[in-house]
């Protein structure tokens, strides 16, 4: 095997699974179930972006995509310090956050004691409307 | 793939492009199955940011030029810079404003 033949297949397997990183990070940012969620999601996205811009830097011989990928790491540190400021000074809640996010969350989460949660979360939820 | 690069280099790149993938691909699994936040955040700034690193020295190395593997270079210091930082904002920002922690958590320190 040709050496050139090698990195083409080891860049395509690469490709390949770098898709199915960004998919699986699609589905918990659809996913939430919290806003920080969201943006961690976002975060991973980000750094799987970088990864998938190297490996086509490599695979096409375009050393500026290198660039990209710095300047678009930077994009994202910033947007991910602006969101983690935003959730900060947004000063709510996630039982309060319209009772969808962290609410449904508890409830899914335990086996045995789902009901006492969904009910204990239903109660904070509304006093804190009241 | 206009440089004739030697077998053992281009398998050495090789093996860095599919591990730095593999490593992306966990924290994408972590991201995804963790219980809460907080475990999600280990996942994705650890493993993530490795395997970006891992990625972008790949693409450093494989011209042979040694302008490519120093801004190559840049990008892996920044990104391991940064990450820990806005990691750690995201989860101080959650944590105060009272996310909820994993019932399998078994010490929270920073409890108000």
């Amino acid at each position: 095997m040709t050496p050139a033949a090698l990195i083409d297949m080891a860049t395509s397997a690469a490709l390949v699974i770098l898709s199915i990183a960004l998919l699986l990070t699609v589905v918990r940012i659809v996913r939430g179930p919290t806003l920080a969620d969201r943006v961690l999601g976002l975060d991973m996205l980000v750094a799987v972006a970088i990864g998938m811009i190297a490996v086509i830097a490599l695979r096409s011989g375009f050393t500026l995509y290198i660039d990209i990928a710095i300047a678009l790491g930077l994009v994202g540190f910033l947007a991910t310090i602006a969101f983690a400021r935003f959730i900060l000074a947004r000063g709510l809640n996630p039982e309060a956050e319209g009772g969808r996010g962290a609410v449904a969350a508890v409830a899914r989460k335990p086996a045995v004691s789902g009901a006492k949660a969904g009910k204990k979360a239903q109660g904070k939820g509304r006093k804190g409307k009241g | 793939m206009e440089t004739a690069l030697p077998l053992i280099l281009s398998g050495a790149l090789a093996v860095l492009v599919v591990v730095g993938a593999l490593f992306t691909l966990t924290a994408a699994i972590g991201l995804l199955r963790f219980p809460d936040l907080f475990t999600r955040m280990h996942a994705a700034s650890k493993a993530g940011t490795v395997g970006a690193s891992l990625l972008l020295l790949a693409a450093g190395l494989h011209t042979g030029e040694l302008y490519v593997l120093f801004r190559a270079l840049a990008g892996v210091v920044f990104f391991v810079l940064t990450a820990p930082i806005s990691a750690h904002l995201l989860a101080k920002a959650a944590h105060e404003m009272g996310y909820r922690l994993s019932r399998l958590t078994v010490r929270d320190d920073l409890k108000r």
